[in-house]
């Protein structure tokens, strides 16, 4: 059971299905300036295949940390949190100057409270997670409460303007935040790359708290750590895009499908591939071929919420 | 040998365990008994360091649990809890194969196949060995999680109540197995419901009643009729058949 | 018990005082003013909160689950889902067709979400709040793409988040059918909370059991559709209230539902008026105000249990 069987037949399958998807993303009705377009092009598809590797990676990290595979960071409220937290900042430092700070320097402070707040939110939640359905409504209350003072805090920064509000309630992923693409592309690389690394130790933490202790695992500094990193990544998929409620829930329950395995070395680069193909193959569809405007992200998410629906009802009927 | 000294532990803020200070012999099978709410699964739960005492320490070989590093003591000392939940869809032989995770990381020998192949035919689950876990029925994932413990091949064994959903025949296997592990000289520390399998398997009985410790001591003398009954407040008395203690109610 | 039903009525009051004596332009020289403006706003607010009360406190027994109301259950956003869908086919649409739309829409989409419910183990009741919410996220998602194509999404925003600054005499005037229901669901009371021990025992008691049903599915329906075409969805007062009445008076709604309604009343007027005075002389709406207060409260009650019961 432990042999090495990389690479994995199903990873190479997605590899070669996200391979497509791009092909098809960067030429469909590409007229004119052929290096100019596919530069422009190159650089959303990066930045897609980003958000779709973290929130995935992210995902599958959270369900493992959990024991549970309904939860995920943004429904436990991580992206509302995070849009929070930069709304809070713009209202707080206005005075200072905080508006005309880089965007790196910005992301830096976003994150670095990200990571406070979340490792203290959901650190004490998590570890009460006996009573899962009441810890995953507590998580989505938590979005709601986060989302609505989001909302009224930008109604007191700017008590006229409207578009504010609206644009933090879902993603856009054809306009994308392109200050921080190579950055955030960078750290979803250097996180995944380091949580496949550990692969053996995620293998370990997904048989429960206590059976990983019995392990030799420490598994509440593990969890820690882990949850870090969650949150690092839920950072960089929402500064770039916006909030992504069931996208992750989608590519993870789909990785799950396809895998049959739940060893997460092929769990992780799985789930960020079957994303990114999603991502990429819809947003094709949908701006290049349908002419649809922004609402990719609506019908992932309305897939993404029926495929919750999908997992409560069949737990619920076994 | 495992040193328990002065020993409180609360659960969510409330007590469960007040001032507890004993020793269990090394080599010995040791059974936890005592009524329900007695804290005896909190008690187990402590010596395995699942769950941190509020006050007091428990050491192993004279070392406190908390100096070991992580993966040395899950080497030396392996806890199963009752109705240990697994998440992910794992074959029994892949469960069991985690119990050689402290030893070689994932990364299995030819000697841990060996003992984890040991190990499932030990509990009679070589016809189940391919199967999901979550096909399988109470009983046989409660035997595979017992397989992946001993396959952990510790000097400590602690095991919560492992009798639970097993029939007849598997029951008196688990407890045969736990005898033959004390046998060799391994520490073996079990909560038992089952007095009169408590009398028929353990070297020495520990009990607890109200969070306290009660009587401890060989089998011998705490298994009578008279420290019973107080025990759980209601008349008990012990007779034997076939030459064994059978601890009856009235 | 009867200090509490003081109280609440004492408040009310006293709410609806303050609210006709806050806004931006002083009273002093305008009779006028209050006759068009303050106090149809203090209605719509006492109104719908109400009404929305009531109807978290009927659905809450239909469903036996503490944790549901209608912007948890998929009402609201069914309802929503209809007006977009009117004004969509039929652009000319007047009112009492686009509420005739969401009316319509939030019967099949509560309707829905009961049978949905249906399929859920009883063990584990936190699972009836998270499918509704997940279920109203879901047609939200198709009212937002429906609307976002044709270029509605400023529509949404509007029913989606209840506000009272555009309420004026003649413009607010379908929400006393709301009031009217609530007072209706009154008269249903007992035979609410017979169903809400159980079909079983509601049969045993010789109660027709589908019709009351019917009953509920109707009143929380028209009270939610009317609320969110006059004034928008306003969450988490069905929740909130009978969960802070039924700790203190118990589940009896011959006995409670007063006090669910002006409690309802009071909590909506009260957060009109926070809405008002937070960032005077500009509004926040009332559903972000509820947003807040109603999932701070929400977060409480899931987290501390009543004293009586472990």
């Amino acid at each position: 059971m432990f042999a090495r069987a990389l690479p994995d037949r199903s990873v190479l399958l997605a590899l070669g299905a996200l391979a497509a998807a791009a092909v098809l993303y960067l030429g469909i009705g590409a007229r004119g300036d052929l290096g100019f377009i596919l530069m422009f092009r190159g650089s959303k598809l990066l930045a897609l295949i980003t958000v779709a590797v973290a929130v995935a990676v992210s995902t599958v990290v959270f369900q493992t940390i959990s024991n549970n595979r309904i939860l995920t960071p943004s429904i436990m409220g991580f992206d509302a949190l995070y849009l929070l937290i930069q709304t809070v900042l713009v209202f707080t430092l206005t005075g200072v100057g905080f508006a005309y700070l880089d965007p790196y320097s910005k992301f830096a402070l976003e994150t670095g409270l990200m990571l406070a707040a979340s490792l203290l939110l959901f650190g004490t939640l998590l570890r009460n997670s006996r009573d899962l359905s009441r810890m995953i409504l507590t998580g989505i209350i938590f979005g709601t409460l986060f989302r609505s003072m989001t909302s009224l805090l930008n109604r007191m920064i700017d008590p006229s303007e409207f578009s504010v509000i609206q644009s933090a309630s879902f993603a856009r992923f054809n306009s994308v935040n392109a200050d921080l693409t190579w950055l955030a592309a960078g750290i979803t690389l250097l996180v995944s790359g380091w949580l496949i690394r550990r692969h053996r130790t995620l293998d370990v933490i997904a048989l429960g708290r206590e059976t990983a202790i019995n392990l030799g695992v420490n598994h509440d500094r593990e969890a820690r750590h882990l949850l870090t990193l969650v949150a690092l990544l839920v950072s960089v998929s929402t500064a770039l895009v916006g909030p992504v409620v069931f996208f992750g829930l989608l590519a993870a329950a789909l990785t799950y499908q396809v895998a049959g395995t739940w060893r997460h070395v092929v769990l992780l680069p799985l789930s960020g591939l079957i994303a990114a193909t999603i991502l990429v193959g819809a947003q094709t569809l949908f701006e290049r071929v349908l002419g649809f405007q922004a609402s990719v992200s609506v019908v992932i998410e309305a897939l993404g919420g029926l495929a919750f629906l999908y997992l409560i009802l069949r737990k619920a009927s076994r | 040998m495992i040193g328990i000294r002065d020993l409180d532990v609360s659960l969510t803020g409330s007590p469960v365990l007040h001032d507890i200070t004993t020793t269990l012999p090394a080599g010995r099978l040791t059974a936890l008994v005592g009524p329900n709410g007695a804290g005896k699964s909190t008690l187990l739960a402590t010596l395995g360091r699942l769950v941190a005492p509020t006050r007091g320490e428990v050491e192993l070989d004279g070392r406190p649990l908390l100096d070991y590093p992580d993966r040395e003591l899950a080497q030396r000392l392996s806890v199963l809890r009752q109705d240990a939940p697994i998440g992910p869809r794992l074959t029994v032989e892949d469960l069991v194969s985690f119990g050689r995770y402290p030893h070689s990381r994932g990364r299995l020998t030819d000697l841990d196949h060996a003992r984890v192949r040991h190990a499932i035919d030990r509990l009679d689950l070589r016809a189940f060995a391919g199967r999901y876990l979550d096909s399988l029925s109470g009983g046989q994932r409660q035997r595979a999680l017992i397989a992946m413990v001993l396959a952990q091949d510790t000097d400590v064994i602690l095991l919560d109540e492992p009798l639970n959903n097993l029939d007849l025949a598997h029951a008196r296997r688990v407890m045969q197995i736990a005898r033959e592990e004390a046998d060799a000289g391994r520490t073996v520390v079990v909560v038992l419901h089952d007095l009169t399998v408590a009398a028929a398997y353990a070297d020495h009985v520990v009990a607890l009643k109200e969070g306290r410790l009660y009587a401890e001591g060989p089998s011998d003398e705490i298994m009578t009729p008279a420290v019973l009954s107080s025990l759980y407040d209601t008349p008990v008395s012990v007779a034997t058949v076939e030459n064994r203690r059978v601890v009856l109610t009235v | 018990m009867t200090a509490t039903r003081l109280t609440v009525f004492a408040g009310l009051l006293a709410l609806a005082l303050v609210s006709v004596l806050t806004g931006v332009a002083s009273l002093g020289g305008d009779p006028w003013l209050v006759l068009v403006s303050r106090l149809p706003r203090t209605a719509a607010a006492m109104l719908a909160g109400a009404g929305l009360a009531v109807s978290g406190v009927i659905m809450q027994m239909l469903v036996r689950n503490r944790f549901v109301e209608p912007s948890t259950a998929g009402t609201g956003q069914s309802a929503g889902f209809g007006l977009v869908a009117v004004t969509l086919l039929y652009p000319a649409a007047g009112i009492w067709l686009k509420m005739l739309a969401a009316i319509a829409t939030a019967l099949i989409g509560t309707a829905g979400f009961l049978a949905l419910v249906r399929r859920l183990p009883a063990r584990d009741p936190l699972l009836v709040p998270l499918t509704g919410i997940v279920y109203g996220g879901i047609i939200g998602a198709a009212t937002t793409f429906l609307a976002f194509e044709r270029d509605l999404i400023q529509y949404i925003d509007i029913w989606m988040n209840g506000e009272f600054s555009g309420v004026m005499l003649g413009r607010y005037e379908y929400l006393w059918i709301a009031g009217a229901l609530a007072v209706l669901a009154y008269l249903y009371a007992d035979r609410f909370t017979i169903a809400g021990i159980g079909e079983d025992a509601s049969r045993n008691l010789g109660l027709n059991y589908r019709q009351v049903m019917a009953i509920g599915l109707a009143i929380v329906s028209v009270v939610t559709a009317v609320t969110v075409v006059t004034v928008g969805m306003i969450p988490f007062v069905g929740l909130v209230v009978p969960n802070i009445v039924s700790r203190l008076l118990g589940e009896n709604l011959r006995r409670t539902l007063p006090v669910v309604a002006a409690s309802g009343a009071g909590l909506v007027l009260a957060c009109d008026i926070l809405g008002r005075l937070i960032r005077f002389p500009f509004e926040i709406p009332v559903g972000t105000v509820l947003g807040v207060v109603g999932a701070v409260v929400f977060l409480w009650l899931l987290h501390v249990r009543p004293r009586s019961a472990r």
